[in-house]
């Protein structure tokens, strides 16, 4: 057999989202807030809640503060993009689903050692835990592969399949590239060749700095004390608007600040101001809202409830 | 268990009528670490529930791969037997309501019962048949129980369904085969039906193929490039990479957990072999070994010449056109990026340690909470300074060392490389230790100051690292213990009964007399040093048990002053054991056991204590001058050797005793009349159980 090897990083992109198009996904466009994970993304956090079939598949750009390196770890980011399919039920075939589309990308099936080794999947911050793999291609980790059991303190019914591809480890293996500022983004063959390093080196040093030493933790802690707030008082409103009259639970502007705090958290870890215990009680408090907007989602007609 | 099939299957069966079972579970990935156990479950419900059935069998065997659990049993009768059972009812004169009851549990009617004589008049007598069920059906229920409820530690739903698995699971074998044919069980367990049919390799061998019973199973597997029994996958692997290393001046570095684990991760193994990069060939050999396992389940190869780990070995699931060289290339390539940053810890790390010898760990862990109630890992190192510190008159370390060993031996725990890789704590302070130019017996003391962690691990036997290690752990039993958090049943969050058993060890195996009781005051005065130093003694109890000394000997060496001491009681009960195994001690034991009744007895009924010094003036028999000179002898030596702790020569002492105690009982009556003769013979004795009593407590001697 012969595979068509992928040539840029956005072809690795391009590819997925005309795979995951073609078995049937809604090719959706990534969350406009900051999270740490493509799951963050309502599209799965709240989607893999309730009994409605779904079907998603998106690239979610991720933010791991404390994963800054300044640009120079041949593969660790502060900012690194995620691809992400969520399908409920989880089909039968999904493993079949999934090595097929790394033999989209020019994953050569026949030369290659596909491997799935445990790895059971649980997020303390939005109360989920699922059971899977990490798939190995070479030793290498290309992806997450998990059944969702239970997202925010609720059991999933029917189960979601989640897959999440670290894309730039995986661009960067297919492309055989060792950092992965090197990696080139576009074709390398066109006008204006761009590799990862000229659009992405600057912003990480950047934010490195800023991450690590600059940002106003004071502010961060005020905003996550907001966002908790906020979150919270949406929550607390009546179900029925007052002005139209209509039964309306706002479950994703809630969740928003669920993301927020989050993200808030995440920031004011790396700035190093929160101490180990403090750590859990920080965490017990983004996954108190979580479950919280995961209560109300529930209760929407996205969330499966009859209206 | 016992097998029953040879009793039944020469009466009720011919063998040619026995059939063969083959079950396949066939799911996604099963978690390599539970695919032994889930095979030996699987085989164990299956045999249990076929014998509570009254079926047997000749012979089972249970396997596993990745993606599948199998069953094979043997020799299966078509059905069960037919149970007759005679169940004795009322007597025939007994009122209605009775036999109407009898009737309602048997399921009769009256004419089905039959009279039978008894000795308190005539009975019913109720025979109950149940026929047998056929094989068939019995297997079908059995399977679906055990598939509903099998005890993995974990399990999953997935799709839309409620059935619960470790992964979803997609196919069933069920297949019952004897001479004439085979013949599927049906079975149908939410949607998945039971059939004939399996699948090879995923990706060597995926198109589906059917199957007549074991052999052909197991025959047509392999041809699909599926190995089915994982021994035979671990031996293919050892085998394999034995050799490649051998082939090219390298050992392979035993890893009997790494390699089962393996096993469970191919259906098909092929063991590749590749070098580790000259550039990282100076990291510590145990970093290079535990990145290379944990993050790649590679093994390491050890040169034979350098003594260097240089190579290793990945063992792959498939063969490939190009022989396996775009997997050991990526295999590599993967292993670069991972050492790169062992490397890059190990750097960073190397610039901590020598700028300031540690201290800036010891400073950041401030901010570690150790316990929420017994402060940060900084207060717990402040603690083990100064408990090392008087402790180490006791190990023969010098103090001021071992103070300042116990101030960096927690130091790494802040390094990047034991936030990593949390395994290598000590071992990297160790290293760090000698970076930043400090004593060779601080960075022992680093190295070893957790040990040891098991029952079969070393003992450290430097000083300074036993004082610490001792530290180590008595701060932290104190210290849970004056918070009261104790071991409770199965419950031991904080690994206080290994602790505890550490210190048994450190304190054993160096033969140091170190008085617990002192040690706990240092620690923390406050807590509860009797109660912690009765759960020593259990401690020792079960060490000294796995020893094959009796637990009562070990009681009465423990009821003994000063049996904070480990040291003493474990000596004492040795020495006690070893005496109680000669002639001398059996009967010794006896006559101070003969004493003992005899004394207490006399003391019930007198009212009085027989301890006052018995006078030889008043012996009447040579018997007794016999043993009031034996007394009078080994009295002082016996004294003498227990304060030198000389349990040998105490023994010896006792021992000597026994000619004159037999004596006495044999040739004198302690009762008579004359009530100063018999006092004086009471005294006598009470004396010779005070002699006894002060090496061990005797009384506590069972039999």
């Amino acid at each position: 057999m012969t595979v068509d090897v992928s040539k840029s990083f956005q072809d690795i992109i391009l590819r997925l989202q005309a795979y995951w198009s073609s078995k049937g996904c809604a090719v959706l466009q990534p969350y406009d807030m900051e999270v740490g994970a493509g799951t963050f993304h309502p599209a799965t956090t709240l989607r893999s809640l309730g009994s409605r079939p779904w079907a998603a598949a998106y690239v979610q750009p991720s933010r791991r503060p404390t994963d800054g390196r300044y640009g120079e770890n041949p593969n660790r980011l502060q900012h690194y993009y995620q691809y992400q399919v969520l399908i409920k039920p989880s089909p039968p075939d999904l493993q079949e689903l999934y090595l097929r589309s790394l033999e989209a990308i020019g994953i050569d099936m026949e030369l290659h050692d596909i491997r799935f080794v445990e790895d059971d999947w649980e997020s303390p911050t939005l109360g989920a835990a699922g059971l899977g793999w990490e798939v190995w291609c070479d030793g290498m980790e290309v992806s997450q592969f998990t059944y969702f059991q239970q997202v925010g303190g609720h059991d999933c019914h029917p189960v979601s399949g989640e897959l999440t591809y670290g894309l730039e480890r995986l661009a960067m293996y297919v492309l055989s590239i060792d950092h992965v500022m090197d990696m080139p983004f576009n074709n390398p063959q066109t006008l204006i060749p761009l590799t990862y390093g000229d659009i992405f080196l600057q912003t990480e040093q950047e934010y490195a700095r800023w991450n690590f030493d600059v940002a106003n933790t004071e502010m961060l802690l005020r905003h996550f004390e907001d966002a908790e707030i906020e979150c919270n008082s949406i929550l607390d409103q009546e179900q029925i608007d007052p002005k139209t009259g209509k039964k309306i639970i706002m479950s994703h502007p809630a969740y928003d600040q669920c993301i927020k705090a989050s993200h808030l958290f995440n920031l004011l870890d790396a700035r190093g101001v929160i101490s180990v215990t403090e750590r859990q009680a920080y965490i017990g408090r983004v996954r108190a809202l979580a479950k919280k907007c995961a209560d109300a989602f529930v209760l929407t007609e996205a969330g499966g409830k009859l209206q | 268990m016992v097998n029953p099939c040879f009793l039944d299957a020469l009466y009720h069966q011919k063998v040619y009528d026995m059939s063969d079972l083959l079950i396949e579970l066939f799911s996604e990935e099963i978690p390599a670490r539970l695919q032994l156990k889930a095979a030996e479950d699987l085989k164990k419900l299956m045999i249990n529930g076929l014998v509570d059935a009254g079926l047997t069998y000749s012979g089972a065997a249970a396997f596993s791969t990745p993606r599948r659990l199998v069953l094979t049993v043997r020799g299966l009768p078509d059905e069960s037997p037919t149970v007759r059972e005679e169940r004795k009812g009322p007597r025939v004169d007994a009122p209605e309501k009775a036999l109407k009851g009898f009737l309602r549990s048997t399921g009769l009617d009256r004419a089905a019962l039959e009279v039978r004589d008894g000795k308190k008049g005539p009975f019913y007598l109720a025979i109950v048949q149940t026929p047998g069920r056929s094989t068939t059906t019995i297997i079908g229920e059995l399977l679906e129980k055990i598939v509903r409820t099998f005890p993995w530690p974990k399990s999953m739903r997935w799709g839309a369904g409620s059935l619960r698995w470790v992964r979803p699971l997609h196919a069933i074998i069920c297949l019952l085969s004897n001479e004439v044919g085979a013949q599927v069980v049906p079975l149908e367990i939410d949607g998945l039906k039971a059939s004939d049919q399996t699948s090879g390799h995923r990706f060597m061998a995926p198109k589906p193929f059917s199957v007549t019973g074991f052999e052909d199973y197991e025959a047509k597997l392999k041809r699909n490039y599926v190995i089915l029994d994982p021994a035979e996958r671990s031996k293919m692997i050892l085998q394999e990479a034995e050799n490649q290393a051998f082939a090219c001046g390298h050992e392979l570095v035993s890893d009997p957990s790494l390699l089962a684990e393996v096993s469970g991760l191919v259906e098909w193994p092929v063991v590749l072999m590749g070098s580790i990069e000259p550039v990282f060939l100076n990291l510590p050999p145990e970093v290079l070994r535990t990145s290379m396992k944990e993050h790649q389940k590679f093994f390491s190869l050890r040169h034979l010449k350098t003594g260097r780990i240089e190579r290793f070995i990945t063992v792959a699931n498939r063969e490939t056109a190009d022989q396996g060289e775009t997997i050991l290339r990526g295999n590599q390539k993967v292993l670069s990026a991972r050492l790169s940053d062992a490397k890059f810890f190990w750097e960073n790390d190397l610039r901590v340690a020598k700028a300031d010898g540690m201290a800036t760990w010891v400073a950041t862990l401030a901010d570690v909470t150790f316990h929420n109630k017994l402060g940060s890992e900084a207060d717990r190192i402040a603690r083990l300074a100064s408990l090392s510190q008087d402790l180490a008159p006791f190990t023969n370390a010098d103090p001021a060392l071992a103070k300042e060993a116990a101030l960096v031996v927690k130091a790494d725990l802040a390094s990047e490389m034991v936030y990593e890789f949390p395994d290598l704590q000590g071992l990297m302070g160790s290293y760090y230790c000698k970076a930043s130019g400090l004593a060779d017996e601080i960075a022992q003391a680093c190295e070893l100051h957790y040990a040891p962690m098991g029952p079969s691990d070393a003992v450290p036997d430097a000083p300074v690292s036993i004082a610490v290690a001792l530290a180590d752990k008595i701060d932290k039993l104190t210290a849970f213990w004056t918070i009261d958090e104790k071991p409770t049943g199965s419950k031991d969050p904080f690994a206080l009964r290994r602790a505890a058993l550490g210190v048994i060890r450190l304190v054993l195996e160096n033969e140091l007399a170190l008085p617990l009781l002192t040690a706990f005051s240092k620690a923390y005065p406050n807590t509860d040093k009797e109660n912690l130093l009765g759960f020593f003694h259990d401690r020792l109890k079960v060490f000294l048990r796995d020893q094959d000394i009796r637990h009562d000997i070990i009681d009465a060496a423990i009821a003994m002053e000063g049996s904070d001491d480990l040291m003493m009681v474990s000596r004492l009960a040795r020495a006690l054991a070893a005496f109680l195994e000669t002639v001398d001690g059996e009967n010794l034991l006896q006559g101070f056991k003969r004493a003992n009744n005899i004394v207490m007895q006399a003391e019930q009924n007198d009212g009085v204590e027989y301890s006052y010094g018995a006078d030889i003036k008043f012996a009447e028999t040579d018997e007794e001058r016999a043993l009031f000179k034996a007394l009078e002898t080994n009295e002082p030596v016996i004294k003498k050797a227990i304060q030198a702790q000389d349990f040998t020569l105490a023994m010896k002492s006792l021992a000597s005793l026994r000619a004159p105690v037999d004596g006495f009982f044999e040739g004198v009556q302690v009762n008579t009349d004359k009530q100063v003769i018999r006092r004086n013979r009471l005294n006598l004795l009470s004396k010779m159980r005070s002699v006894c009593l002060a090496v061990a407590d005797l009384s506590r001697i069972e039999g």
